[in-house]
């Protein structure tokens, strides 16, 4: 159903929008005649005003601000208008590139790729300055600065002078944000800003974000394909479904009372992140496996002269997992969580504590001997294509484990047992013959999870498994790993990022900061009662879909970043960015004391906090 | 669209291929079609110009002898050397290479350190002492002494691949189901490294090619009565002033031979290289 289109809302007729796009298509020649990708869109929108565009992947929203911006492909074929502050566009040469990133400016998805590797950040941040502005490189670059000061980086002096490979991912949005800003553009697009990014620091820029629109003069077009990141954000939504515009309306009316059915998917899309437990009792049994005081440290390349040094990228971690027990590993990117797994599977050398398997330190098994336990102990990665051979076909890749491990099969047998759990994965056997690159991410991380699976190990270690799909794929192989789950009494450790993954299908978790453990809770305490301020912070980051709520979530995210390892904090490794850190927090290291009902909490203050804080649970979406 | 019908899709491939194939195929049956034996004597033709008239369409040389019977023994014996040669350094750069790039670390260092040694070794001198102690003409010599050098380089751009598949995560993954280095070595590390070896095999090829004809010109390679295209272009360049066409047969179709492989090698680095997906 079609709603409103935007050129009719109350109060067109007053100023012009600062960017309107009418019967905008985008269209590419296609092996089959012609694909037509974007369908007579017409959206407006003014200044202070966020505009949400959301769909999935596919739906033609980043194709349609693309080619309003005049970036579409060579190949693409464009009709229609596109007017900013009232005046037409034109599509190509001199008179769009001036007001390409002047007026019009875009910010997208991975800020390493769109920032010149080879370029100071103060220079590439002036170099628009004085392109579009005429102005000198020395006013150009003292801009600069107050650019960054205004995106809220710290040290911004200091910065000016840095690579974009010094800074961190968070920081490199935040700068180009700053380059986006450079000429007080009418209109700021930003194409998936935060999918690259940890939820706090994704909050971090999305509150950056709403201060913008809050000054009041700028347009913000916020493409995503999270309903949960425009709710603290835009006035107005509008959902694409494969190319057409389906619903247009209020933020608070389409979460309120979504019409199309595309809007629900994406809703309940939002509300599945969001949350959904895992209510399966812990089990409890004999230890499958122990961490005890697991230290990694890597050494560092210095010159010889000043002699070794090392980054500490694990400490003293110490933990107990049951048979059959599902346990999530959470924290930011660079807290250690894929160190902590791959030392489990000595994969990397720990260089201090045991890793003990049904009662056998693993680091003290001859290379053979741990060879065959490997059986026992399997593994998927984040990047689905990565971690299949290129050069092997699905079946080959499958069977592989039952090559090395039960070489009595006759390779009809192994083809029957790699078909049967191509079934049980739920992929076609016509993929058998197939390889890596001609399947979609989803059919990757079901055969990663085959392969993983067809010995039945005791335990299947998770590494982000679904940190690299689109959202309908990530929905489909969580069922998956759950069904696997209840299938059979495989243990499960998950490394994510993203906590509704972990709530989903974790009995319990394990918070890591620095490398260090500051919180172990079962699945539904942590999330109702988050004893740990890092764990709070955590929480109260996840994005939730609710127009009421995100606002002011978004108002008190968590300030900075994870420290470098290198450089670790003395006392509370999270004392620099604790809101209640006090004296004790800076020198002592809090030790990691049990909380009741088998929680461990590493906080000098957990108690004070805990009483303080009463019942209050972190709303963390619709189902708590 | 597959490697394979990018390749057929070239052009250039298609004429650099169909070029070389036929002049592998000439000088395979040339020699024996021809009523001329490869060191044939005749008396009646000495330095004959080319021509129809003589018999001799592409002339003789001082001796009489026929110089496209000549030719085209030189292109074969050339490219057998080129052909085992490069396989030569093939077999010992790729494991090599990929051996010390995929266990890394300490071994990683002692390998690559002997290949600098091996390769700061003053090359022609070292040919030059070893064709001098087993006797000059050895085909095997001769082999061994280029093959020595083709593989250094392919060691180290084997090396540098193997050292960035070694941290993919389908490299972790196979070591992760239980693979030992040997096992992970020969099914995934070499078979991802074929794409990078078939290339520069392919741009080896005309460097051995030249390489031996660059030996047998100094009179270190194939010795008379064999022939080879550097042996020949020696010959003719004593006589370049009086005999031009001596020095200009075994020369072009050495310049034909070596542009053939070298197209060829780059259109397959464009048809296999990844980057251009």
């Amino acid at each position: 159903m079609h709603s409103t289109p935007a050129n009719t809302e109350p109060g067109a007729a007053a100023a012009a929008p600062a960017l309107e796009l009418k019967q905008l298509s985008v269209g590419f020649p296609a092996q089959a005649g012609f694909t037509t990708v974007v369908y007579e869109l017409s959206l407006a929108v003014r200044a202070g005003e966020c505009l949400g565009v959301v769909g999935e992947s596919g739906a033609g929203k980043s194709q349609a601000f693309l080619a309003a911006m005049g970036l579409a492909p060579r190949s693409a074929q464009v009709t229609g208008s596109v007017r900013l502050s009232g005046a037409e566009l034109a599509r190509e040469g001199g008179a769009l590139r001036r007001v390409r990133g002047a007026e019009l400016a875009m910010v997208f998805q991975d800020p390493m790729s769109s920032l010149t590797p080879h370029m100071r950040v103060g220079d590439q941040i002036a170099e628009v300055l004085v392109r579009h502005r005429g102005a000198s490189w020395r006013a150009g670059r003292r801009r600069a600065q107050q650019l960054l000061e205004r995106v809220h980086v710290g040290d911004a002096a200091r910065r000016l002078r840095q690579y974009p490979f010094e800074l961190s991912g968070g920081l490199r949005q935040r700068v180009m944000i700053a380059m986006a800003l450079a000429c007080d553009p009418v209109v700021l697009i930003a194409d998936e800003p935060t999918t690259s990014l940890d939820v706090t620091i994704q909050a971090q820029i999305l509150a950056l974000l709403a201060e913008l629109k809050h000054a009041g003069t700028l347009a913000i077009v916020l493409i995503t394909h999270d309903l949960a990141v425009v709710a603290g954000l835009a006035d107005r939504v509008a959902v694409l479904e494969r190319g057409r515009l389906v619903e247009l309306g209020a933020t608070q009316q389409i979460f309120a009372a979504p019409v199309h059915p595309a809007t629900r998917l994406l809703l309940r899309h939002a509300q599945v992140q969001a949350g959904r437990e895992s209510r399966a009792p812990p089990p409890r049994g004999a230890p499958l496996l122990e961490l005890k005081d697991l230290a990694v440290r890597f050494p560092l390349r210095a010159p010889a002269w000043r002699g070794r040094r090392f980054v500490t990228a694990l400490s003293e971690v110490s933990l107990e997992l049951a048979a059959g027990e599902a346990l999530g590993i959470v924290g930011e990117s660079g807290s250690g969580k894929s160190t902590l797994v791959r030392a489990i599977l000595q994969l990397v050398r720990a260089t201090a504590g045991e890793v003990i398997w049904l009662g056998h330190p693993l680091q003290q098994l001859s290379a053979r001997a741990l060879r065959a336990l490997r059986r026992d102990l399997q593994i998927i990665f984040q990047d689905p294509l990565a971690s299949l051979d290129p050069r092997m076909s699905v079946l080959e890749i499958i069977a592989e484990p039952l090559r090395l491990h039960r070489a009595q099969l006759t390779a009809s047998e192994r083809e029957t047992a790699v078909l049967a759990m191509l079934a049980r994965v739920g992929l076609p056997e016509e993929l058998a013959q197939r390889y890596p690159h001609q399947l979609s991410g989803g059919q990757c991380q079901r055969v990663g999870i085959a392969r993983a699976m067809i010995l039945k190990p005791k335990l299947l270690v998770c590494d982000e498994p679904v940190s690299a799909l689109d959202v309908a794929t990530q929905a489909q192989v969580i069922e998956l790993l759950a069904e696997l789950r209840r299938e059979s009494a495989t243990a499960l450790v998950i490394v994510s990022h993203n906590l509704a993954l972990v709530r989903g299908l974790c009995d319990r978790v394990l918070v890591l900061y620095l490398g260090r453990v500051l919180e172990l809770a079962a699945t539904a305490d942590l999330f109702a009662a988050p004893l740990h301020p890092y764990t709070r912070a955590l929480l109260e980051a996840i994005p939730v879909p609710d127009p009421a709520l995100q606002p002011a979530r978004l108002a008190t995210a968590l300030a900075g970043e994870l420290p470098s390892a290198l450089s670790a904090p003395a006392g509370c490794v999270f004392h620099t960015r604790c809101a209640h850190a006090v004296m004790v927090c800076a020198h002592t290291l809090p030790p990691l004391e049990p909380g009741g009902e088998g929680r461990l909490i590493a906080c000098h203050r957990w108690r004070e906090l805990r009483d303080a804080h009463g019942a209050t649970a972190v709303r963390t979406g619709y189902s708590s | 669209m597959s490697s394979w019908a990018r390749l057929k899709g070239n052009r250039t491939v298609l004429v650099a291929g169909g070029a070389l194939v036929l002049l592998a195929v000439l000088a395979l049956l040339g020699p024996a079609l021809s009523p001329y034996a490869l060191d044939q004597l005749d008396w009646q033709h000495l330095a004959a110009p080319p021509g129809l008239t003589s018999g001799h369409w592409l002339g003789t040389d001082r001796l009489g002898r026929d110089l496209l019977v000549r030719t085209l023994e030189g292109v074969r014996v050339s490219l057998v050397i080129g052909v085992l040669a490069t396989a030569v350094s093939v077999v010992i750069g790729v494991a090599w290479g990929a051996t010390a790039g995929y266990l890394g670390g300490r071994t990683d260092e002692v390998m690559m350190r002997a290949v600098d040694v091996l390769n700061s070794l003053p090359y022609l001198f070292l040919v030059i002492v070893l064709t001098t102690l087993v006797g000059r003409g050895s085909v095997s010599v001769l082999l061994l002494a280029i093959g020595a050098i083709g593989w250094i380089t392919m060691a180290r751009i084997v090396r540098g691949q193997a050292l960035s598949l070694r941290h993919r995560e389908f490299i972790e993954a196979a070591v992760a189901a239980g693979g030992s280095s040997a096992h992970v070595l020969a099914r995934h590390v070499v078979p991802n490294l074929a794409g990078v070896v078939v290339v520069y095999a392919a741009l080896t090829l005309p460097q051995m090619v030249l390489f031996e004809s660059f030996l047998s010109f100094l009179g270190l390679g194939v010795q008379e009565p064999l022939a080879s295209l550097g042996s020949l272009v020696r010959d003719g360049a004593k006589d370049m002033q009086s005999a031009l066409w001596m020095l200009l047969v075994p020369a072009s179709v050495l310049i034909g031979l070596i542009l053939c492989c070298n197209f060829l090698g780059d259109a397959l680095r464009d048809a296999l290289d990844p980057r251009e997906y």
